[in-house]
């Protein structure tokens, strides 16, 4: 018992960040209709510039700057990298320009911040809130540091449920993944729309980066290597165009991993093929995941 | 001076020119009607005006102002609602959401009185403001498209086949719809369809699309005891 409550702990804290980078990859495909793989190596990116600033300022205040500044970064990476192939009519290309992004981005990292220079001095995020203690709850520990790290991203998801449900702005963006042509004509800038998809994106996965990085003593280029396909596995699991079916998944695949390689001997050190069963089962069996869109059209 | 006028306008896709120079003039408060066979380039011409066609030329002018590599977001804020072809619905959102859409451009308080408003013309629509607007029937989709396109408070409503798929008896409805808020309200439209008869119905002015040219335009009268067109459209 008291090793599955700890386990269960540790893939709530893991799937909080599924579900934040999730919701990054859920918001990208609903205004661009197509999978960012670099969204990873962008919230990496993200994180490498928190980390900067937060040299010189308050973690805080650097979280926030960093989230900022990704936004400006997403929305200039639609606007002059995805928007011309996709005029070209070309979505193979843009799917290939992302995984161009995805290397060039990896690349620039170690360039900036060489990997040399953490054995001297690790790459290490301070912590945005007071990290000891832990609750005991039979038997097993919750730490301090999982409850905020899982309470900030899901008040980030509220935050964001509220922008796509209650506000104008969301309605345009929700109107943009629906159709379109017919946003054109009542009026929206659908060229703006599709740069705020992905300045949210990338301001969530900045978010998202930031945390994970304070939960281990340092970080390097690999931050995100691995929760992409995570990520992914959580996106497809609540159907690729719902924001709210992400986050539910990404727990889930937190949950399925901590205790696959607690109880599974076969995924023992390969914790990774969890997602990618998850993957395959979902394309598989439901391909609409459990919140996705299944258009009724009557005429 | 006329509300919309588009002189020797040309256009099309690729190398295919599907408008051969068209002059279309619709005065304010008037319904115009453009008839003509598939293919004959109504739908083009409907796209030329709301800034959807990429390949055009001619002069187009809206309240005097120059339309012409005028982007569609910027066309709809300057007063003209286009209700494209198959009703542009926003199939997966809700009535409502559907609805609030074609007031996404305003910012006065006036909005939420529209919406109330329509609710009351079209009781389908409420009954169905919380449904997926795609769940919804061909006509009661239409109906939508409709209202959606008027909570713009537009000067000009573009029309793309609103009979298209419905049964005879509903596209009566919509056409009786359209002639209504026309008097009550002095809406202009400019109508694209093939049903002669319930378009000539209600327009002040038709005009006749053969191949991309006008060739025949005037009061709708006129037009419909016009010997050609009668036999061509109206099948009598």
């Amino acid at each position: 018992m008291q090793l599955f409550l700890n386990q269960l702990f540790n893939g709530i804290e893991m799937g909080a960040v599924y579900a934040a980078v999730a919701l990054a990859l859920v918001l990208v495909f609903r205004t661009t209709g197509l999978f960012n793989f670099a969204q990873g190596e962008m919230a990496m990116l993200s994180t490498f510039v928190t980390w900067q600033i937060a040299q010189a300022a308050p973690i805080l205040v650097a979280i926030i700057a960093g989230m900022a500044l990704s936004f400006v970064g997403g929305a200039l990476v639609e606007r002059t990298l995805i928007r011309p192939m996709e005029q070209k009519g070309n979505p193979l290309g843009t799917v290939i320009i992302t995984i161009g992004l995805f290397i060039a981005l990896n690349a620039l990292c170690q360039l900036i911040w060489p990997p040399s220079r953490a054995q001297s001095e690790p790459f290490s995020m301070p912590r945005p809130w007071p990290t000891r203690g832990t609750i005991e709850i039979a038997g097993a520990q919750l730490k301090w540091f999982t409850v905020w790290l899982v309470a900030i991203l899901l008040l980030e998801c509220l935050a964001l449920y509220v922008l796509l449900q209650r506000t104008k702005l969301g309605l345009s963006l929700r109107a943009l993944s629906s159709n379109q042509e017919s946003s054109r004509l009542v009026g929206i800038n659908v060229g703006t729309m599709l740069m705020v998809g992905w300045g949210l994106a990338a301001a969530v996965g900045s978010l998202a980066g930031a945390l994970l990085a304070s939960r281990s003593n340092q970080f390097d280029v690999s931050l995100m290597q691995f929760i992409l396909a995570y990520a992914f596995a959580a996106a497809a699991l609540g159907g690729m165009d719902s924001p709210l079916g992400a986050v539910i998944a990404g727990f889930i695949v937190g949950i399925a991993e901590a205790m696959a390689v607690t109880y599974v001997d076969a995924v023992e050190g390969i914790p990774i093929v969890v997602p990618l069963l998850l993957i395959f089962f979902v394309l598989l069996l439901r391909p609409e995941g459990m919140f996705g869109r299944k258009v009724v059209q009557r005429v | 001076m006329s509300l919309l006028s588009l002189r020797g306008v040309t256009g099309g896709y690729g190398a295919g020119q599907v408008l051969h120079g068209i002059d279309i003039d619709v005065d304010e408060g008037e319904v115009a009607v453009i008839l003509g066979a598939n293919g004959a380039g109504k739908t083009t011409t409907l796209r030329a005006i709301s800034g959807s066609l990429k390949q055009v030329d001619g002069e187009i002018s809206f309240d005097g102002r120059n339309l012409r590599r005028v982007a569609p977001h910027q066309v709809a804020r300057l007063g003209i609602s286009h209700v494209p072809q198959g009703r542009g619905t926003f199939t997966d959102l809700t009535v409502d959401e559907n609805l609030r859409l074609g007031a996404v451009t305003r910012s006065d308080p006036g909005v939420a009185g529209d919406l109330a408003r329509f609710y009351e013309m079209f009781p389908r629509l409420a009954e169905r403001r919380d449904q997926a607007a795609g769940s919804m029937s061909g006509g009661e989709q239409q109906m939508l498209a409709i209202a959606r396109a008027l909570m713009a408070r537009p000067r000009l409503l573009l029309l793309d086949e609103p009979s298209l798929g419905l049964a005879p008896l509903i596209t009566r409805d919509v056409f009786e719809r359209l002639g209504e808020l026309n008097r009550s309200e002095g809406l202009t439209m400019l109508i694209v369809e093939q049903n002669a008869t319930l378009a000539l119905g209600i327009a002040h002015r038709g005009y006749l699309l053969e191949t991309g040219s006008i060739v025949a335009g005037g009061p709708a009268s006129e037009l419909a005891a016009d010997e050609g067109v009668r036999k061509a459209y109206l099948g009598f």
